[in-house]
């Protein structure tokens, strides 16, 4: 087996990937940095945000506000102390971007122009277009070319993380194009592997959101912190999922039922009014939008459709010279993919899965409590978004964090030896497990069935709103799952390009993410955020004041306990929109 | 209306094959699926083996480019209803070495990219504590088409010259070194220029112009050579001039 | 450890097609590009035809003569037709490329593709015009 070794090792090369790896190159350019992803970085799911990223630079806004925003818009149950250094870091985050050549869009004087965005008081959200994502990642990317010393590993596919010493010391991956497994030792990893949308059936996410490095983390010992807190992004196209910017509704578009009615005014999100108010109705926080739509549905006011029920999102009246200056790539998907010009037609839209706030477990500066191991972005939760993110505070944290990250794991590999035997040997073992795998013939289970069963129950289960005997029922199916994805058989048993044997491991990286999605949802018997049981439907800051912690049990369901949330200046108040 | 659309799709497995094969599969044809769905529903239901690149399914991050009917597209983008009668023939990106099936190889690709510096070049930092470089709206319209790259590689495909001359840097990538030269805060063009006009530069580009025809983001790299072209022509010029620039 | 793109760069076992060498046959849109390359040869033609006809004259009446009756030839006849529609294909091809690599700007906006293609058509046949009329009249 080849081995290669590095001193800082970037899992995942997306925002928060890239953003960690210029850190290290950087801050420690006498230490080696190698990015392994397993798509070229340009391919990331980064590329695919839209509507902005959020950092307090105008005047009129303040830190503290942004704070507050945040730490009200996660219902509380975010750590203070990491959102109060988040909001502090991200103008010059977003500064340095800038420098490196993001083409945020300005205002005529040349500053850089903000918008508003759901459950923010202020404006302070930047922009590129609607293409903020993809400005972003591809900046970050042709920023690293220009560092000679980032090494990367393109379309290498990890399988593990080796652990000795209870130390993270490196990575086992297959190179995709040719079927050689590797070892990596690393004297530090970063997971910024992203989230893991596509173990429910209707999502934004793209194919590759599995969880990759979330479920690495978790089968080395890392917990898994608020993994019961999954954002429904209340606008996505109904057959595809494809993402309808939240920046729609801030440029002023309306949420109406199949009455025509602006429905959000019954649920205690303010009053209708023509042009768009802050943290009011379409800019209220996104899990209360999503909960809004499933009341309509139960009421019989939201229209049926081929894929499902959906409302419409009306940006008619902002006329067409706006909807092609602010939101041009949301025409542009609607033309294609509905075949509606929302220049004069209503768009239709479903809460759709888009977010996970849950993660592997961090401090504020990336750390789990695995030594070595470090986690930033979506793959992490600090816990900056609490029981529901705000939308443009996810970009910003991918540079915040991934900035965080890498330069603590600088300073941790500065100070470590090289990997010994005992990791080597844990490598040989995993390379071994990979070959009978990929050789295995016999098998009864197919890989697209299991799947199908698993959005089944996730979305039945583990969706919008959740049940204690419904989650039971999905904990107990997501076990038989996880056993059949042993079984499973593949047609594919070539070493070139084998894609069948990558679905098959992602697939065991999400049903393991669901088991503890699942369990964290059953033990929270709370309502708080995008978490919401009709059994428990008051939140409960008494007992459930904390983030939950999944850790996973040799046979068994995850052991969850629970870590307090840091509170610093904001003591729990009342979530208020609209008043 | 039909049920289902017959598909073609080259397969090679190296290990098997010594070059590729077409095998026929017969799809659903609905109205709202595209030619990347009717992968989706083969490797899922008929044959686990077939090996393809995807990942948005949203035309923005640039991985499914493949050839649909002799032209490339990005597979996530090309109804099925488009693309006539059927049987639709499905092959991997044209001028690339292919890896296996649908996948090709795009190393060389990334080589270039790295090669024509695309990032911010500056003779002087402005610190981050200075705020932001300004750029006005008319300043950011210069480039901004450029910038819309996703890389799909869809104008490799489409231009004879790279296919005749591998060693041609190619559009993308000389429309993303444009984009940084355009780019009121980069200081760049001069380094970029060195690069590209030399052999393989911007001059192998005889202006067939199918790149920006096949370009899914309308970024127009014909037109983003060809400025360069007279903007590197008329820096020649002046360089000739007694007091000119050098 | 070295710095640079950590892959395996190239494996024997990827495949290579060839390029065939009429792959300009292969759509409209080559063989229009391939006729328009091969238009310049048109251009070539009646450039080096307007030099022999003025060494032609320098020599004096009977060279001139000579060569106006070699022009009326039926070979020349038809080969000037060909050159002359090619280079009309040549100068339509080229005035559709023009806004491609013209970018001109009015004030901080880019003037539109349709004014740039229609003023060289203008321009074209004014300039046409003109000569007709000079040759015309006299």
């Amino acid at each position: 087996m080849e081995i290669l070794s590095c001193d800082v090792l970037v899992v995942g090369g997306g925002g928060a990937g890239l953003r960690a790896a210029i850190a290290v190159a950087e801050g420690h350019p006498a230490l080696s940095v190698a990015v392994i992803s397993k798509v070229y970085p340009m391919r990331s799911h980064t590329v695919s945000a839209e509507g902005g990223a959020a950092a307090v630079i105008k005047p009129g806004d303040s830190l503290d506000a942004h704070a507050y925003d945040t730490i009200s818009g996660g219902d509380w149950l975010c750590d203070q102390d990491a959102v109060e250094a988040f909001v502090k870091e991200a103008p010059e985050e977003m500064l340095r971007i800038e420098h490196w050549g993001c083409p945020w869009s300005r205002e005529p004087d040349g500053h850089v122009a903000v918008r508003p965005f759901g459950g923010m008081k202020v404006q302070r959200t930047w922009f590129a277009a609607d293409k903020t994502g993809f400005h972003m990642l591809h900046t970050l990317f042709q920023t690293t070319l220009k560092y000679e010393g980032i090494r990367r590993f393109d379309e290498s596919f990890v399988t593990r993380l080796l652990v000795d010493e209870g130390r993270c010391q490196g990575v086992v991956a297959i190179e995709l194009a040719t079927g050689q497994i590797r070892a990596i030792t690393a004297k530090a990893v970063i997971v910024c592997t992203g989230g893991c949308g596509k173990i429910f059936p209707f999502t934004t996410n793209a194919n590759i959101k599995n969880g990759d490095g979330m479920a690495l983390a978790y089968r080395a010992g890392a917990p898994l912190k608020d993994m019961e807190f999954v954002q429904y992004h209340p606008t996505g196209l109904p057959f595809t999922g494809i993402l309808i910017t939240e920046a729609a509704r801030a440029e002023g578009g309306w949420l109406l039922n199949k009455d025509g009615y602006r429905y959000l005014q019954d649920y205690d999100l303010g009053k209708p009014e023509p042009k768009p108010v802050l943290r009011s109705m379409e800019l209220g926080p996104r899990d209360r939008l999503s909960q809004a739509f499933v009341k309509e549905q139960e009421k019989g006011r939201t229209m049926e459709g081929p894929y499902g029920n959906y409302v419409h999102l009306d940006v008619r009246h902002l006329g067409r010279k706006t909807i092609e200056k602010k939101i041009p790539f949301v025409r542009e998907l609607c033309l294609k993919y509905e075949n509606i010009d929302p220049v004069s037609e209503m768009i239709p839209v479903r809460p759709v899965v888009h977010y996970m706030m849950g993660g592997v477990s961090t401090d504020i500066d990336g750390a789990t409590p695995l030594a070595g191991l470090y986690a930033a972005g979506e793959a992490a939760c600090v816990s900056i978004n609490g029981a529901n993110r705000l939308g443009s505070n996810s970009l910003t944290e991918l540079l915040v964090f991934g900035a965080r990250a890498g330069k603590a794991a600088g300073v941790f590999a500065a100070a470590q030896r090289p990997a010994g035997p005992a990791v080597l040997a844990q490598a040989q073992d995993e390379g071994r497990r990979l070959e009978e795998r990929l050789g295995r013939t016999a098998g009864t289970e197919k890989i697209a069935t299991l799947r199908t069963e698993m959005h089944q129950t996730m979305e039945g289960s583990a969706g919008i709103y959740r049940t204690g005997a419904a989650l039971e029922g999905a904990a107990s199916k997501i076990e038989e799952l996880r056993l059949r994805c042993e079984a499973v058989s593949l047609d594919d048993h070539s070493r070139t390009f084998n894609t069948e044997l990558t679905s098959a491991l992602e697939l065991s990286y999400m049903l393991d993410l669901a088991a503890a999605i699942v369990q964290s949802a059953l033990q929270r018997k709370e309502s708080r955020g995008s978490h919401q049981r009709t059994d428990h439907p008051a939140r409960d800051d008494g007992k459930y004041l904390s983030h939950s912690l999944a850790y996973r049990t040799e046979d068994g369901p995850p052991r969850i306990e629970y870590l307090p949330v840091t509170i610093t200046r904001w003591p729990p108040a009342e979530r208020v929109y609209g008043r | 209306m039909r049920q289902t659309v017959g598909v073609s799709v080259a397969r090679y497995r190296p290990e098997q094959e010594a070059e590729p094969v077409f095998q026929d599969y017969e799809v659903p044809f609905r109205k709202d699926w595209v030619v990347l769905d009717a992968l989706n529903y083969i490797k899922d239901r008929l044959d686990g083996s077939l090996s393809f690149r995807w990942s948005c399914r949203m035309g923005v991050c640039g991985s499914c480019g493949m050839m649909v009917n002799g032209q490339p597209k990005l597979t996530c983008a090309a109804f099925l209803s488009d693309q006539g009668e059927g049987p639709i023939r499905v092959e991997p990106l044209r001028f690339f070495p292919v890896i296996r099936d649908l996948v090709v190889d795009i190393t060389d690709f990334m080589r270039k990219l790295k090669k024509v510096k695309p990032w911010i070049v500056r003779e002087t930092e402005k610190p981050v504590a200075e705020g932001e470089y300004l750029q006005t709206p008319d300043q950011l319209d210069a480039y901004k088409q450029f910038s819309m790259c996703i890389n799909c590689l869809l104008c490799y495909s489409a231009c004879p010259i790279y296919g005749l001359e591998p060693t041609f840097v190619g559009p993308a990538a000389i429309a993303l070194a444009q984009r940084y030269n355009m780019d009121s805060r980069d200081q760049g063009a001069r380094e970029r220029l060195e690069i590209l006009s030399h052999k393989d530069g911007m001059w192998e580009c005889t202006f067939v112009g199918e790149c920006t025809k096949a370009c899914p983001k309308h970024v127009d790299p014909a037109g983003a050579i060809q400025q360069y072209k007279l903007a590197s022509a008329a820096h020649w010029f002046k360089t000739l001039l007694p007091l000119g620039s050098r | 450890m070295s710095a640079g793109v950590g892959y395996t760069p190239y494996h024997p076992r990827w495949y290579r097609r060839r390029v065939s060498v009429w792959w300009w046959m292969e759509s409209r849109s080559y063989t229009g590009f391939v006729l328009r390359e091969i238009s310049s040869v048109a251009v070539a033609f009646f450039a080096v035809v307007l030099i022999a006809l003025l060494r032609a004259l320098a020599r004096g009446p009977e060279a001139y003569a000579r060569f106006a009756a070699a022009l009326a030839s039926p070979l020349m006849l038809a080969a000037s037709l060909v050159a002359f529609l090619f280079v009309l294909f040549h100068a339509v091809t080229w005035f559709h490329l023009a806004p491609t690599a013209m970018v001109v700007r009015v004030r901080g906006k880019r003037v539109p593709d349709a004014v740039i293609l229609s003023s060289n058509y203008l321009a074209w046949i004014v300039l046409t015009a003109a000569v007709a009329f000079i040759l015309l009249r006299g």
